[in-house]
């Protein structure tokens, strides 16, 4: 029977990237509020107001398409990471309701804005900290994750914590500068400058740590022929960094830091991909282990293909029709 | 001291869930009733329409809002704390879940920012489409939930493999199963009821304090036609849910019915105090033949009682024999409502009666109550099943959680929504009271987000 496996690799990993995308710039807009000017703030809620929902609808393709073709990942993976998911479900809560919660006293309002902001960085610390515990792995036994609810806190999970941090918040100054333009603008250039030297120490220390830890990465990147296979991923992530800071800095469209920014993501995302496959929990199941049955597979394909060019070409149009500038030179009265 | 993962984790679903739905059964209707209200504003020009769509608009994005973040909650809570379940059904039940988020989340959100941000953004036209597209969506998620959740009353076109784990073998069977239909009408049904008593509750209300303008009393006459459609509608749709149950999930109706003994001709116990452990009906009131009448149809027919199974396959009596009296009671109720109101808007008195005007008020929020008690009578009759028949609930939680673990993540669900639902009932209130006239021009200083549009600052954030 025709193995439909590979298609949905593709798919799911690309709804885990797109995921990734395009929450991490509006929590990237979000952690990056709480260091805006006061009286910009409201623009940079309003730059992310009528998309963001779209763009968690991503997380929920991504939980449940795992659920749906690795059930075992899921049932393995998500109890071991309890806690982070709990912290980053809460505070997804808070940013959500943040954008419809216009209360009058000011100071309440207050508070609910600062809810936005906070909650924005813990949802993204969690996901590094979920992140970092996956690359990891988790203690396995049978059909079940064997370790306890606090196995995911490490100090590489803290440092891939820290780096999505950074990561998102790149992302949401490459946005911003996008979506800008005046003050705000030159603001979101410098916040995306610091976060992307923050980026590259924290790429730096996550590809060496990881190969370090672990002889099978070791293995992976570093044995012949692999080593000339996969040298351009190190080199582009160079050169994209490169490009970046310079786009940052003014050169070329306005576009430029945004699109640059995800390109390092997507480099980043293949390097962890390559670190481990062909496994889906790290060293412990494959793929083919974890994938649902062919039937599963086959029914949800049939309207999958059907449905995402749908899903792409509507979520276009409604990114079109929100196109151009938020001003942020206007004066306020 | 000890806690157990298993009751707490059972606990959290319960506190969860019940949240999340009571956001749908406002939402489907509600955007349901926006796009009829978009589409009269559309093809009529009439500024009324226009009106009381922005006004619905603003309170639904507060609840849409909600209902997406208490949401995603949900498929999170499958994996957390129900691991073990994921693993045995999801061959069978996670495309529906993964289509439900195909269909109708995207869906949702992408043609919610234009409804919400768009107006003046996009052709009349395209609006309009917006509005349709969103209903289409709440629509679209209550089938595939309904499915998913009625498989696990009803199961069918399945196998099981060697390690007990469920594959699929028939989809339109699964999709499809023998409570499905009744499940999905009679509940998209109850989320219409749901809405339509807050809407004329509301209408109601702003009658009352004299809101200027005709659309007051346009909300209230909509709603009374509609209820007065749905209401005895719902009750047909109930009775005939309750037959299905009767076939499928015999267990269950006996709880509901608290019967512990099987009898035939069956009476009706109206009330009474079940005590599962002595298994006896205490203090019943029974009506004598009515229960064979109501569920068989005849005179005589036969109830099983709970007897027949074995202590450890019944369900606890208590929840599903209140929660059932508590929703048809609400039911009758709402039916009187109706009536009275059709009487009063015959003899063309519907808005100058005042005790009738506060009593639609009083009314806004039962049909929030009757989903919750027929949700807690649906799920609690089925254990202590969570396939029925197949995968018992406390084979279906993760085994490494402890129950310090849940006791902290429930504390957690507990403190965050207690703070989030309050405070978005007090946003929703707020827009109510705040009336039809203050937002003639919806959301103004968001809308437009580009430069080229005639620019408008935003309100500055807490000064
Ligand atoms: C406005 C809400 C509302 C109203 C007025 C009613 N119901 Fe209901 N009922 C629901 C809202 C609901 C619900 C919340 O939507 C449930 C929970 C699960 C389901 O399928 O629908 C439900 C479940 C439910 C069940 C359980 C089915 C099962 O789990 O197997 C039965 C037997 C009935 N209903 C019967 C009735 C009858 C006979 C009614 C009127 C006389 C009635 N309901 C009014
Ligand atoms: C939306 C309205 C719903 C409400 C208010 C509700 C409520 C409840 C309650 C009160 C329980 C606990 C029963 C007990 O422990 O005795 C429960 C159990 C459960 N429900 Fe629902 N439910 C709803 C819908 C659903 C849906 C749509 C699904 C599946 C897609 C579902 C899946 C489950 C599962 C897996 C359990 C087993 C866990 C447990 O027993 O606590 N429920 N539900
Ligand atoms: C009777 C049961 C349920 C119905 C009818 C229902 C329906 C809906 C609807 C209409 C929405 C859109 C938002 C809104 O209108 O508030 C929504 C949101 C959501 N629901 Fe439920 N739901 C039910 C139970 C569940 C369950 C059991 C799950 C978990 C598997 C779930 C997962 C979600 C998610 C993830 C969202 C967020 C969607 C978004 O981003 O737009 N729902 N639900």
């Amino acid at each position: 029977m025709f193995d439909f496996l590979p298609i949905w690799i593709v798919i799911l990993g690309l709804a885990v990237f797109f995921y990734v995308l395009l929450d991490g710039f509006d929590l990237g807009v979000g952690i990056l509020y709480g260091f805006a000017p006061a009286e910009d703030r409201p623009l940079l809620m309003n730059s992310i107001a009528p998309i963001w929902d779209g763009n968690e609808t991503w997380l929920i393709l991504g939980g449940v398409g795992l659920l749906a073709v690795f059930p075992l990942a899921y049932a393995i993976i998500i109890p071991a990471v309890y806690f982070p998911i709990l912290l980053m479900l809460l505070a997804l809560v808070f940013r959500g309701v943040a954008f419809e919660f216009q209360f009058k006293n000011p100071a309440i309002r207050r508070l609910w804005r600062w809810g936005f902001c906070l909650g924005s960085v813990l949802a993204t610390l969690a996901q590094g900290f979920v992140l970092g515990a996956f690359v990891q792995g988790f203690r396995v036994k049978g059909r079940d994750f064997a370790g306890t609810s606090f196995d995911w806190l490490t100090p590489f999970a803290a440092t891939t914590g820290v780096a999505l941090l950074l990561g998102y918040a790149l992302l949401g100054a490459g946005w911003l500068v996008l979506k800008t333009e005046g003050h705000l603008q030159d603001w979101a250039r410098r916040m995306g400058r610091i976060c992307l030297l923050g980026v590259l120490a924290a790429i730096a220390v996550v590809s060496l740590w990881t190969p370090l830890a672990d002889p099978a990465v070791a293995a992976r990147w570093f044995s012949w022929p692999n080593v000339a296979f996969l040298a351009p991923v190190p080199v582009l992530t160079a050169l994209a960094a490169l490009a970046a800071w310079r786009a940052l800095n003014g050169w070329g469209p306005d576009a430029g830091p945004f699109l640059w920014a995800m390109l390092l993501f997507l480099l980043s995302y293949l390097g962890i991909a390559i670190s481990l496959w062909p496994y889906i929990v790290p060293r412990q199941v494959t793929v083919w282990e974890a994938a649902s049955s062919q039937g599963t597979q086959a029914f949800l394909l049939i309207g999958t293909l059907f449905l995402l060019p749908v899903i792409a070409v509507y979520s276009s149009w409604s990114y079109w029709v929100f196109r151009g500038k938020v001003r942020g030179d206007v004066g306020y009265h | 001291m000890a806690f157990d993962p298993l009751l707490l984790s059972r606990i959290q679903w319960a506190w969860v869930i019940s949240w999340h739905i009571l956001l749908p059964a406002f939402t489907v209707g509600l955007a349901s009733y926006i796009a009829l209200l978009e589409g009269l504003s559309f093809a009529t020009g009439n500024p009324a329409w226009l009106r009381a769509s922005t006004f619905w608009t603003g309170i639904f994005a507060v609840s849409f809002g909600m209902g997406v973040v208490s949401g995603i909650v949900m498929p999170f809570q499958f994996g957390t704390n129900w691991a073990r379940f994921s693993d045995a059904t999801a061959n069978v039940l996670s495309p529906m879940m993964a289509y439900e988020d195909l269909m109708a989340f995207f869906l949702e959100a992408s043609f919610l920012g234009v409804l919400l941000f768009g107006r003046h953004l996009v052709p009349p036209w395209a609006h309009f489409v917006s509005a349709i597209m969103v209903a289409i969506g709440t629509l679209f998620s209550s089938f595939w939930i309904l499915s998913v959740n009625s498989w696990m009353q009803t199961p069918a076109g399945f196998s099981r493999g060697e390690d007990g784990r469920f594959f699929p073998a028939d989809w339109l069977q699964i999709v499809f199963n023998p409570s499905f239909p009744f499940r999905l009408a009679h509940t998209v049904t109850a989320f219409y009821i749901t809405t339509g008593f807050v809407v004329l509750g509301v209408g109601a209300y702003l009658v009352r304090r004299a809101e200027p303008g005709s659309e007051p009393r346009l909300m209230m006459r909509m709603a009374l036609a509609l209820l007065a459609v749905l209401v005895p509608l719902q009750m047909l749709i109930g009775d005939m849910h309750g037959l299905n149950t009767r076939e499928h999930q015999p267990a269950k109706l006996a709880a509901i019915e608290g019967r512990y003994d099987t009898a035939a001709p069956a009476p009706l116990t109206l009330i009474g105090w079940p005590d599962d452990a002595a298994a006896i009906m205490r203090y019943a009131i029974e009506v004598p033949r009515l229960g064979s009448l109501v569920l068989t149809h005849s005179w005589d027919g036969e109830i099983r009682g709970l007897k027949e199974w074995p202590a450890d396959q019944r369900p606890p009596v208590a929840f599903p024999f209140f929660g059932f009296r508590v929703m048809v009671g609400i039911a009758f109720a709402m039916l009187a409502v109706v009536i009275a109101g059709l009487v009063l808007w015959r003899r063309g008195r519907l808005f100058e009666t005042g005790w009738y005007l506060r009593l639609c008020q009083w009314f806004a929020p039962l049909g929030f109550v009757a989903v919750l008690a027929g949700w807690i009578t649906t799920e609690v009759g089925r254990q202590p099943w969570t396939v029925y028949g197949h995968l018992r609930t406390e084979h279906s939680v993760s085994p490494s959680l402890t129950g310090a673990d849940v006791a902290l993540s429930l504390a957690a669900y507990g403190i965050v929504y207690l703070i989030m639902f309050p405070a978005g009932i007090a946003v929703m209130i707020g827009r109510i009271r705040a009336g039809l006239s203050l937002r003639a021009e919806p959301r103004d200083p968001v809308e437009g987000l580009q430069s080229r549009a005639p620019v408008k600052a935003p309100p500055p954030a807490a000064e």
